[in-house]
C-alpha cells in the first residue's frame, strides 16, 4: 500500500498547486510590528538561468467574451505573378500587422490563410469597438505616391492638375517611423526606402531640390514638405511644426500606403462588450448549477462512492481551470460549453467503474477484490469509447490547418477543450478516484 | 442480475424511431433547414435600445433603407437581431444613424457579415468533416470489434441519431426561426461520436460474454444480458450530461442557446440508439447470416 499512499500525496500535491494557480492574484499586505508581508497568491514567476518565465494567470478570453472585431480580408492577387503570391500576401499581412500595431491594440493577431485559390488575411482586435475606424485601418488599400510640382505654382494655389506623378510609390517605401531632431527634440516623421525606391528617391531629390514634394495617399495630400538636400541613402526624415501625435498619425498613414496588394472584407464579425460579458456570467451560473446537480444525482445513487466522484470531479474542475490558465487556452463561449458539457462526461468513467463493482460484488466476491477487478474492466470500455470522441476533436481541431476542413475558431475553442476534457476526466476518473477509494473506501 | 429481454420489444424500438424521424424528415424534404449567414452569407446585427421601440416600427424603418431580409426577433428587453443581405461597415453605420435619430440612442452587441463565397465554402468543409468523422469512426470500430456487423450496425445507429438531429432542426427552424450554423455541425460532430460511445460500450460486453459463455447461445440472448447490464451505467451517465446542458440551455447565452439544444437532443438520441437500435440491427444481422449458413 505503499504506491497508494505516495499517489494519494501527489494528488493531494496536484490539487493544491491547480489551487493556487487557478486563485486569482490576491495582494497580501500586512505590516504589524515587527511582522510585515507584502506578497501577491496566484501568479507565479519562475528565474531559469537567468530568463525570467513570467505570467500573471489570468483567463484568456476570445473575441466573442471580451469583445472585439474579426475581420477576413481577401487578397486581390489578379496582377501579381504566381511565384510571387505568397510573398505578397505575409508582406501584406506584415503591414497590417503594423498598422494594427500602431493603433495600440493590446493582443491583436493577424494571421494568412491560403484556401483553395484565394489569400486571406484573418485579423482579430479584441477590445475594438470603433470598429469603422478600425476596418478603415486596415482594409482600405491606400495608394500612396510621391507626386512633384509641375507648373510654376505656389503650393497654396496647386491643384491636383498640377502634381506629376513621380514613379516612387508606397511599394518603394520600407517603412516610416517617428524619430526627434536631435537638436530641438522636436518629432519628425522618418522614411526608410528600399533599394530600388532610394535610387528613385535620389533622382526626385536632385530634380526637386529647395522645391516642395508632396506625397499622396489616393489622390489626398498627405504633406508636402521642401526637399533640403539630394538624399542617395534611402533615408529622409521629414521635420515641421508636429506634435507628438501628428507625426504619429503621419507615419500610420504613410505605413498604410505601402499595402502591396488590394484587399476586401469578406466576413466581419463585431463582437460588443456587453454581450461577452453577460455570456461570462450566464455560462458560469450554469455550469455551477450543472455541477450541483451532478454532484447530487452522483451521492443519491452511488452513496459514498458518489462522494469520492465528486471529489475527483472538483479536482478535475481544478486542473482543467489551472491547465486553460498555463496552456493558456483562449476561452470563447463554445470553448465555456465544451468544459460545462465536459463536467457532466468526466463521471462517466466513475459510473462505468462503479457500475462495474457493483456487479462484481452480486456475484459473491469480497469488497477489496471487487473494487480492483471493476476497476480493471471498466477500463477497455472506458479507453474505447472516448477514442471516438478524441477522433471528433481532432477533426474539429483540425490540427495541421488542412484546408478541406473548417478551421474556425469558435469550432476550435469546443474542440479544445473537450480535448482536454476527456484526457483529464481520464485521469481523475481513473486515477484519482482509484486512490481515494484505496484510502478511503474501507467496506 | 437476470437479463431482461429488451430484443423482443424490436416493434416497439421501430416505433419510437419513426415517431421522431418520419416527421422530421418530412419536414427536412419539405422545408428542409434554416441556414444562417454562416452558410449563406449575410449580415446579421444584434442591437440594444435605450427606449422602447416597436418591433413593427423598427422593421419598416429597416425596410424603408432597404434592409430587412429575413423577419427581426426579439433578444432581449428592447433588444433585437436583424438578418440583413451582406452590407458593409459603412451602410450599417448610415442606418444605425437613421435608428438613432428614430428610436433613440442604441447599442450595438454584435455586427457580423459573411461574403457569398465563404459560406459555400463552409458548407463544403463541413459536409467534408462530417464524412471524413464517420468513415474514421467506423473503420476504428470495424477493427477493434474485428467484424463488419459490428461497424455497420453502429454507423446506422449513429445515421439515426443524425436524422433525428437534422429533423428536429429542420422543424425548429421552420416553426421557430432557428437557424443552422457552424456551431451546430460541431454539435453534429460531437453526436455523431457521443453516439458511437454509448455503442461501443454495449459493444464491448456483447463480445466480452460470448468469451466467458463459450459456445453460441444466441446472439439475441448475449445482446439482452449486454443491454441490461449496461442500462444503468447508459442512463446514469446520460443524465449527468444531460444536467449540464440542460443548465446551460436554461441558464447560457443565447449565442450557444440552440447549440446546447442541438448537444442535448444528440445526448438523447444516441442513448436511446444503442441498446435500442444498434443492439437490435446486430442481432438482426446475425440471424440472417446464421440462416444463410444454415
Amino acid at each position: 500500500m505503499n504506491k497508494t499512499r505516495s499517489l494519494g500525496i501527489f494528488i493531494i500535491a496536484i490539487t493544491l498547486i491547480t489551487l493556487l494557480i487557478d486563485l486569482p492574484r490576491i495582494p497580501i499586505k500586512i505590516s504589524k510590528g515587527p511582522v510585515i508581508i507584502d506578497t501577491v497568491i496566484g501568479g507565479y514567476s519562475i528565474n531559469i538561468l537567468n530568463g525570467k518565465f513570467q505570467r500573471d494567470l489570468n483567463i484568456r478570453k476570445g473575441l466573442d467574451l471580451a469583445g472585439g472585431v474579426h475581420v477576413v480580408l481577401q487578397a486581390d492577387m489578379q496582377n501579381i505573378a504566381e511565384e510571387d503570391k505568397a510573398t505578397a500576401i505575409e508582406s501584406a499581412k506584415e503591414v497590417i500587422e503594423r498598422r494594427v500595431n500602431l493603433y495600440g491594440v493590446s493582443e491583436p493577431t493577424v494571421q494568412t490563410a491560403k484556401v483553395g485559390d484565394s489569400y486571406r488575411i484573418i485579423v482579430e482586435l479584441p477590445g475594438v469597438y470603433n470598429t469603422q475606424d478600425a476596418i478603415d485601418l486596415i482594409g482600405t488599400t491606400a495608394k500612396l505616391n510621391f507626386r512633384e510640382l509641375i507648373n510654376d505654382k505656389d503650393l497654396q494655389d496647386a491643384t491636383l492638375a498640377d502634381f506629376a506623378d513621380t514613379g516612387l510609390t508606397g511599394a518603394d517605401l520600407k517603412k516610416s517611423s517617428v524619430s526627434f531632431d536631435q537638436q530641438t527634440g522636436k518629432p519628425e516623421v522618418a522614411l526608410e526606402f528600399t533599394q530600388a525606391g532610394a535610387e528613385k528617391f535620389g533622382k526626385i531629390t536632385e530634380r526637386n531640390l529647395q522645391k516642395p514634394l508632396a506625397i499622396f495617399l489616393d489622390n489626398y495630400i498627405l504633406t508636402a514638405p521642401t526637399v533640403q538636400a539630394v538624399i542617395t541613402d534611402g533615408r529622409a526624415v521629414i521635420s515641421g511644426d508636429f506634435t507628438l501625435e501628428e507625426a504619429k498619425s503621419y507615419v500610420i498613414q504613410l505605413n498604410a500606403g505601402a499595402l502591396p496588394v488590394s484587399v476586401k472584407v469578406i466576413e466581419q464579425r463585431n463582437i460588443g462588450a456587453t454581450l461577452g460579458a453577460d455570456s461570462v456570467k450566464r455560462s458560469i451560473l450554469a455550469g455551477g448549477i450543472g455541477l450541483f446537480l451532478v454532484a447530487v444525482f452522483m451521492i443519491g445513487i452511488y452513496g459514498r462512492l458518489g462522494i469520492l466522484a465528486t471529489v475527483a470531479l472538483f479536482i478535475y474542475s481544478l486542473i482543467t481551470l489551472a491547465i486553460y490558465k498555463l496552456i493558456p487556452v483562449v476561452l470563447t463561449l463554445p470553448g465555456l460549453a465544451g468544459f460545462i458539457l465536459s463536467i457532466g462526461m468526466a463521471v462517466d468513467s466513475n459510473i462505468l467503474i462503479f457500475e462495474r463493482i457493483k456487479e462484481e460484488r452480486r456475484r459473491g466476491n469480497p469488497l477489496g477484490l471487487s473494487l480492483e477487478l471493476g476497476f480493471g474492466r471498466a477500463w477497455d470500455s472506458i479507453r474505447d469509447a472516448n477514442i471516438s470522441t478524441l477522433i471528433t476533436c481532432f477533426i474539429l481541431f483540425n490540427p495541421f490547418n488542412w484546408s478541406f476542413l473548417v478551421t474556425s475558431g469558435p469550432v476550435r475553442g469546443f474542440a479544445l477543450t473537450l480535448f482536454l476534457g476527456v484526457v483529464i476526466s481520464l485521469f481523475t476518473g481513473i486515477i484519482v478516484t482509484r486512490n481515494l477509494i484505496r484510502i478511503f473506501y474501507k467496506g | 442480475m437476470a437479463a431482461i429481454n429488451f430484443m423482443k420489444y424490436k416493434l416497439v424500438y421501430l416505433a419510437i424511431s419513426s415517431f421522431v424521424i418520419i416527421p422530421g424528415i418530412i419536414s427536412l424534404l419539405l422545408w428542409g433547414l434554416r441556414p444562417s449567414i454562416d452558410f449563406t452569407g449575410g449580415s446579421l446585427w444584434e442591437i440594444k435600445f435605450n427606449e422602447p421601440v416597436k418591433i413593427e416600427d423598427l422593421s419598416t424603418t429597416l425596410q424603408e433603407q432597404n434592409l430587412e431580409y429575413l423577419p427581426i426577433q426579439v433578444s432581449g428587453e428592447n433588444q433585437f437581431l436583424a438578418r440583413l443581405k451582406p452590407i458593409t461597415e459603412k451602410e450599417k453605420n448610415k442606418t444605425e444613424q437613421v435608428l438613432i435619430d428614430k428610436f433613440g440612442n442604441l447599442e450595438e452587441l454584435r455586427f457580423e457579415t459573411v461574403g457569398p463565397t465563404l459560406g459555400k465554402e463552409l458548407l463544403v468543409k463541413t459536409l467534408t468533416g462530417v464524412l471524413f468523422a464517420a468513415i474514421v469512426i467506423l473503420s476504428y470500430v470495424g477493427w477493434r470489434f474485428k467484424d463488419k456487423m459490428y461497424g455497420v450496425s453502429a454507423v446506422i445507429a449513429m445515421f439515426h441519431d443524425s436524422l433525428v438531429l437534422l429533423g428536429i432542426f429542420s422543424l425548429l427552424g421552420h416553426f421557430l426561426n432557428v437557424e443552422v450554423d457552424t456551431l451546430f455541425v460541431t454539435a453534429v460532430l460531437t453526436v455523431l461520436s457521443f453516439s458511437v460511445h454509448d455503442t461501443i460500450v454495449v459493444y464491448d460486453r456483447i463480445r466480452e460474454s460470448g468469451a466467458q459463455n463459450k459456445g453460441w447461445r444466441g446472439m439475441e440472448d448475449l445482446a439482452n444480458k449486454a443491454v441490461t447490464e449496461t442500462m444503468t451505467r447508459s442512463l446514469n451517465n446520460s443524465l449527468t450530461i444531460i444536467f449540464m446542458l440542460t443548465a446551460l440551455v436554461v441558464l447560457g447565452g443565447t449565442t450557444v442557446r440552440w447549440f446546447s439544444v442541438a448537444l442535448l437532443i444528440g445526448t438523447i438520441s444516441g442513448t436511446y440508439s444503442s441498446p435500442f437500435v444498434a443492439v437490435p440491427l446486430l442481432v438482426q444481422a446475425s440471424k440472417l447470416k446464421n440462416r444463410k449458413r444454415s
